[in-house]
């Protein structure tokens, strides 16, 4: 179970907002956390990664405390090993699309399942400024993968990928997601996008 | 005509370059990585020798160093090290003299690149030396290149600083410039010709080279 109570203040155009939430999600659970623009989803995300330190709050993972900002307790995102989709994709320009994974992990027999997952089999000696969008945003998905993470946190996961492609990438995902028993958070601000999966819908907004 | 000044001056840029990458490297990360008073501080006395006259750096750093008082007796009384009118002094100059041109260039490829990539790299686990050894460094590869060639080239050319500290002693602390300007000062036209020819040519053919290898980077899609 994780177990989140943050606070954090936000800058927009429109002033300064309160990004605040409490909520609790089960293992081996899917929530899609929808809302517009700048409405803090993605910086939700980076707080429970360990990448942003909100004001105020407490965030706990499986009875281990990740972040008490009153006791000042914050678990560096190494420790945390939340495997993370970034919308930018974050991909390391000097690597080949093997060697992104391989850095994250040295299973190879998990390496060559994830590449036919995500169909990147035939692209492994491809550095990502030669591969399309949406190969990127799936080696973005796979890399995340490689640690099997048991918190996985997906920032606009599919907005690149064709509808044909994330069909089948959405039925292979649910799969492995159950494997590893992993709770997921996908943002988007577009629910349609995440059609075909299943969980809860939450909305952020202030 | 004496070949000694133009291999004292390869020899010292390629030192003052090696220790400068060591130096630079950990120094520009740590100033890429946010603001603070402290910083800007350090920032400002690093780029210092890119506006200042040479022979005020090189008068301040005669007078620490100087054996008769300061830093400079103690070390001389302690550890046998001089480094006014040595070959070490113009280390010390060269590595001080050059440093911003070391920094600046590595300090701002790594602000450049997206915050996103070392928060992926420590997602996966990794600590901040993988991140900066395996995902930093490779990504600024071409402005690592500019800053050591920069740092090469800006060495060779050093007048006013070397002469302050080292002064003119042959073998020892004559270097290319200071040959050139020694030539001329004795109407031996020919000789300071062919240093400064000699000069030109290694600086052009290292920038051409620069430009060749990061044009070059961008054209390769696989390894």
């Amino acid at each position: 179970m994780i177990s989140v109570d943050i606070e954090k203040k936000l800058k927009t155009y429109q002033g300064e907002q309160l990004l605040k939430i409490n909520r609790q999600f089960p293992p081996g659970s899917i929530t899609k956390i929808c809302g517009p623009s700048g409405a803090g989803k993605t910086t939700f995300l980076k707080i429970v990664a360990g990448f942003i330190k909100p004001e105020k709050g407490t965030i706990t993972a499986e009875n281990v405390t990740w972040l008490d900002t009153g006791s000042n307790i914050f678990l560096s995102p190494q420790k945390r090993m939340a495997g993370f989709v970034f919308q930018d994709y974050a991909l390391f320009p000097n690597m080949t699309l093997q060697q992104h994974l391989e850095y994250a992990t040295n299973d190879t027999a998990w390496i060559k399942r994830l590449l036919s997952i995500g169909k990147l089999d035939n692209l492994v000696t491809h550095k990502p400024q030669y591969l399309s969008g949406g190969q990127q945003q799936r080696l973005a998905i796979l890399r995340a993968l490689a640690i099997k993470p048991k918190l996985l946190l997906m920032d606009e996961p599919f907005s690149a990928i064709d509808q044909k492609m994330k069909t089948a990438l959405i039925n292979n995902l649910k799969i492995v997601f159950d494997e590893l028993g992993a709770t997921v958070l996908i943002v988007s601000h577009n629910p349609q996008e995440l059609e075909g999966l299943p969980g809860e819908e939450i909305n952020i907004h202030y | 005509m004496d070949v000694t000044p133009i291999w004292l001056t390869l020899k010292l840029a390629g030192i003052t370059s090696v220790l400068l990458l060591a130096i630079g490297l950990p120094v520009a990360w740590w100033l890429s990585k946010g603001r603070s008073f402290f910083k800007i501080i350090i920032e400002a006395i690093i780029t210092m020798p890119l506006v200042l006259p040479p022979s005020v750096l090189g008068f301040y750093l005669l007078l620490a160093f100087s054996p008769q008082h300061g830093i400079g007796k103690w070390l001389q009384h302690n550890f046998n090290i001089r480094f006014v009118f040595s070959f070490e002094g113009l280390v010390l100059a060269s590595v001080i003299y050059s440093m911003p041109f070391m920094i600046g260039p590595i300090k701002s490829a790594l602000q450049q690149l997206p915050l996103s990539l070392s928060q992926a790299s420590y997602s996966l686990g990794k600590t901040r030396w993988q991140t900066f050894v395996k995902v930093l460094i490779p990504n600024i590869r071409p402005s690592l290149l500019t800053a050591v060639v920069l740092t090469f080239a800006h060495t060779l050319g050093e007048f006013g600083v070397v002469l302050m500290i080292g002064g003119n002693i042959p073998g020892v602390t004559r270097v290319a410039s200071i040959a050139v300007y020694d030539s001329v000062e004795e109407m031996d036209y020919s000789s300071a010709n062919t240093y400064s020819f000699i000069l030109f040519a290694i600086t052009f053919i290292l920038v051409t080279g620069v430009f060749i290898f990061n044009k070059y980077q961008l054209k390769s899609p696989l390894e």
